[in-house]
């Protein structure tokens, strides 16, 4: 059993074990919509909102319908069939509230069903066996985490812009190199706390 | 192959693979590289790649599942609602992620202890719906196991490649042989843990950009 406290592991979730810069999680995303500020903050919000509910929502539906009725060889179709329908919902809603994001969203928003997070955050609560109030931490840490980095990333291509890299490292490539060094960075934080 | 030639289609699609097979693998392995051309599928190229083995493994579960779910999907195309197709390719590539998975647990055991969850997250991996979204739902059957086979092809190949990269940098060892000894090589940790993967495909996509496209638009 896992004793690490709740609110420690949101805030592992959002540094130290950051569920993009440690776990890689979400990259294709996260490499399309950093483009801009709006689509970043947007998707990112829209992403700790999911993920958080979904992975409360698929950890009720293990511990309570898949384990008792031994099916655990379903959790796969279980988690992705409540991601979708959860998505789903997240589209109706903020093409109602928030047109405007809506559209500079455009596809992103449906394919988050495709996004690793989402999946990722859920699969490893199973592994990690974490508890209720743990698994609360978990889901908003690390939806909150993506949009950490996706935020910090977006500012960094912004200003990457000006910039004048070799040709062959245009695009990608200099992504990649960056999100080396934010990895680098966070790696820092490793000392404050730990989860596994 | 070519023996359901039917008169209307045959002035466009003659033949089961249009005498496409061979391009269409050609583009999936090489031209157009999942991971350096389409950059998709990024999570797990960077996440099972610490080890050669692991990503061995994936490379090879990868190949069946994708060849597997694109022959599905394009089976079934023209029966699968235009609003409803992406959560139907969906649970179609699940059903072989959940057999792979099942399998590994039964045969590798520790593999699968390793690989954790990333063999779930081939469901959520962007190439995946790539492949089925944007060939299968348009071509026939056994071009789109074609396409399939190619894409995955690519991917593991490209697995290995970062895969070998990492694990012999970051540890000296390849499959857990030494290659470089203690003696003349310090093992650079970095390389195994999280900023070596995103420095090592950063670096490999430069290189490709460098020797191969840049050529390519030289000649335009």
């Amino acid at each position: 059993m896992n004793t690490t406290p709740a609110y420690l592991i949101f805030f592992a979730a959002l540094f130290t074990n950051n569920i993009l810069l440690s776990n890689f999680l979400g990259m294709c995303h996260w490499l399309a919509c950093t483009r801009s500020m709006l689509s970043a903050t947007g998707l990112g919000l829209a992403m700790t909102i999911v993920t958080g509910l979904t992975t409360i929502l698929n950890y009720l539906i293990y511990y309570h319908v898949l384990v008792p009725l031994g099916l655990e060889y379903l959790t796969f179709l279980m988690f992705i069939a409540v991601i979708a329908a959860f998505v789903q919902l997240t589209e109706m809603i903020v093409e109602r509230f928030s047109p405007k994001l809506y559209y500079a969203l455009g596809i992103f928003l449906p394919l988050m069903v495709v996004n690793c997070t989402i999946m990722g955050a859920a699969l490893f609560m199973v592994v990690r066996h974490y508890a209720f109030m743990q698994t609360v931490g978990w889901g908003f840490g690390a939806g909150g985490g993506w949009m950490l980095s996706a935020v910090l990333m977006a500012a960094l291509r912004k200003k990457a812009g000006y910039c004048n890299p070799p040709k062959a490292f245009a695009g990608a490539g200099l992504v990649m190199i960056i999100a080396g060094f934010m990895a680098m960075a966070f790696m820092g934080f490793a000392g404050m706390v730990a989860i596994e | 192959m070519s023996n359901n030639i039917s008169p209307v289609a045959g002035m466009t699609h003659c033949g089961a693979c249009d005498g496409k097979g061979m391009k269409t693998f050609k583009d999936g392995v090489l031209l157009n590289n999942p991971i350096f051309a389409q950059v998709l599928g990024i999570c797990s190229a960077l996440a099972v790649t610490s080890k050669l083995e692991t990503s061995l493994v994936m490379g090879i579960g990868y190949v069946v599942v994708l060849s597997l779910s694109t022959f599905v999907v394009s089976l079934i195309r023209k029966t699968i609602p235009h609003r409803i197709r992406i959560i139907t390719q969906v649970l179609v590539v699940c059903v072989f992620v959940i057999l792979l998975d099942q399998l590994l647990k039964a045969f590798f055991w520790n593999i699968s202890r390793e690989l954790g969850p990333y063999v779930g997250l081939i469901i959520t991996n962007t190439l995946t719906l790539g492949r089925t979204e944007g060939f299968s739902i348009q071509n026939k059957p056994l071009l789109s196991l074609i396409d399939g086979s190619g894409n995955g092809l690519g991917y593991a190949l490209v697995l290995a490649i970062i895969g070998t990269i990492r694990e012999l940098l970051g540890t000296g060892k390849i499959l857990g042989h030494v290659i470089l000894s203690a003696h003349f090589y310090t093992p650079n940790q970095l390389m195994v843990l999280a900023p070596g993967a995103f420095f090592g495909l950063g670096i490999l996509i430069a290189i490709l950009n460098f020797t191969v496209l840049k050529p390519q638009e030289a000649k335009k």
